[in-house]
């Protein structure tokens, strides 16, 4: 009984040291396939389109309404002080250096992160990975490379959308529905938020997870089992460990960069 | 399906949008603008005490901004702090006696330099030192004080 469950502890650890060997290797082999991804754009822009251009109503919609939200209570509590003028700094700093590249992350991995895994499992699951090779085709220089980099590419400008709409939802709401001063929002905010601080670090932020969240979503569909319900669960894993991985790395850049 | 060259339209805009968003978070929604004079001299300063002083925070001339802390350590030798301040290149006319001050702007807000112009006809150059500092108020040495002088008086 307790051998047995040492056991089960052995074959987990070394479970997850052969998933993460697996995934090292396969990140190497699709990082190799970049220069030729880069030969042929129509692929690139193909998957720019299913990966970035698909993601945008969502992304535009969540950064008016985060703004929004920001603002409105953002103001409630400042204005209890009088200090209402600093709404501005408050909604764009939470929002460079939080809240846009962490939302954007987790959206994204919900909106096009689920559809490469799905995609790239079914996909599997229906052997043209397999007939790919018998063609002589690297099905990973062919498929997954191009729809990395796309991810890679899209997450940062989907980020820098969500970041500028939020702060212009939060303007609207503060300035002209709540009525705080158009001039003291706006030079606040460009008195405190500092470009090579606040927003490049936000942007690093985002590349970053766009980096974490596109390799899980492929390599959970590049790993599926080819099954219907080996697919379905490597969506959910792809959306779950995004998420973690999002929101564990979001902690540590964070205490890296703006303590 | 989607046309290809309706996809590469589309993806064109995206790529626009993009930077546009970055565009306008450089120069309407951070403070790169105003850095465009970036280029300025440095001036060292010594204080008993900063109190909250931090690295970036403004130094000012009649409120107005004129450079920005770059850099705080401590001086072992005369065991003092060592305030290094960037002021900007146009400000070049400020005399070698310049009195230095840390305020706090509002009652809990942040603390930043002050700078009164004195009257020598030397100006400050890069490397040059400010020797009249007026350290931080500090709340707890005033009520500290305020407490002495209410004990004494009976």
């Amino acid at each position: 009984m307790m051998l047995n469950w040492f056991q089960h502890i052995g074959a987990f650890t070394f479970d997850i040291l052969a998933n993460t060997g697996r995934a090292s290797i396969f990140l190497l082999q699709v990082i190799l396939g970049i220069k030729e991804t880069l030969f042929r754009p129509q692929l690139l822009i193909r998957e720019l389109y299913s990966v970035g251009v698909l993601s945008l109503l969502i992304i535009i919609f969540s950064a008016i309404f985060v703004g929004m939200v920001l603002s409105l209570l953002g103001y409630v509590t400042l204005v209890d002080f009088g200090a209402e003028s600093s709404l501005g700094v408050l909604v764009s700093l939470s929002l460079i250096r939080e809240l846009g590249p962490v939302l954007t992350a987790l959206l994204f991995s919900g909106r096009a992160g689920s559809a490469l895994t799905a995609e790239i499992g079914l996909m599997k699951a229906t052997e043209q990975l397999a007939s790919m090779e018998m063609m002589a085709v690297d099905p990973i220089r062919r498929i997954i490379t191009p729809r990395f980099l796309a991810g890679c590419i899209s997450l940062p400008l989907l980020t820098v959308i969500f970041m500028s709409l939020g702060i212009y939802a939060g303007y609207l709401v503060g300035s002209i529905w709540l009525g705080v001063d158009e001039g003291s929002f706006w030079s606040q905010m460009q008195s405190k938020v500092e470009f090579g601080h606040d927003v490049i670090n936000g942007f690093i932020k985002s590349i970053v997870f766009g980096f974490v969240v596109t390799w899980i979503a492929v390599y959970q569909g590049y790993n599926a089992i080819p099954t219907s319900e080996g697919v379905s669960r490597a969506t959910t894993n792809s959306v779950v460990y995004s998420a973690l991985a999002v929101l564990a790395l979001d902690f540590i850049l964070t205490a890296v960069m703006f303590v | 399906m989607v046309s290809s060259r309706k996809i590469e339209i589309l993806v064109g805009i995206f790529v626009v949008l993009g930077l546009t968003a970055f565009i306008i978070m450089a120069l309407n929604i951070s403070n790169l603008s105003s850095l465009s004079s970036a280029k300025g001299y440095n001036v060292t300063a010594h204080f008993e005490n900063i109190g909250g002083l931090r690295p970036r925070a403004k130094v000012t001339l009649s409120g107005v901004v004129v450079g920005r802390v770059t850099k705080i350590s401590y001086d072992k030798e005369s065991f003092r702090a060592i305030i290094t301040m960037t002021l900007n290149s146009d400000i070049d006319y400020l005399p070698e006696d310049t009195q230095a001050s840390i305020y706090t702007s509002g009652l809990l807000g942040e603390q930043y330099i002050s700078l009164e112009p004195g009257a020598e006809d030397e100006v400050l150059k890069n490397g040059s030192s400010i020797t009249l500092t007026q350290s931080a108020v500090v709340l707890e040495e005033v009520i500290g004080k305020l407490m002495v002088s209410f004990t004494t008086k009976d």
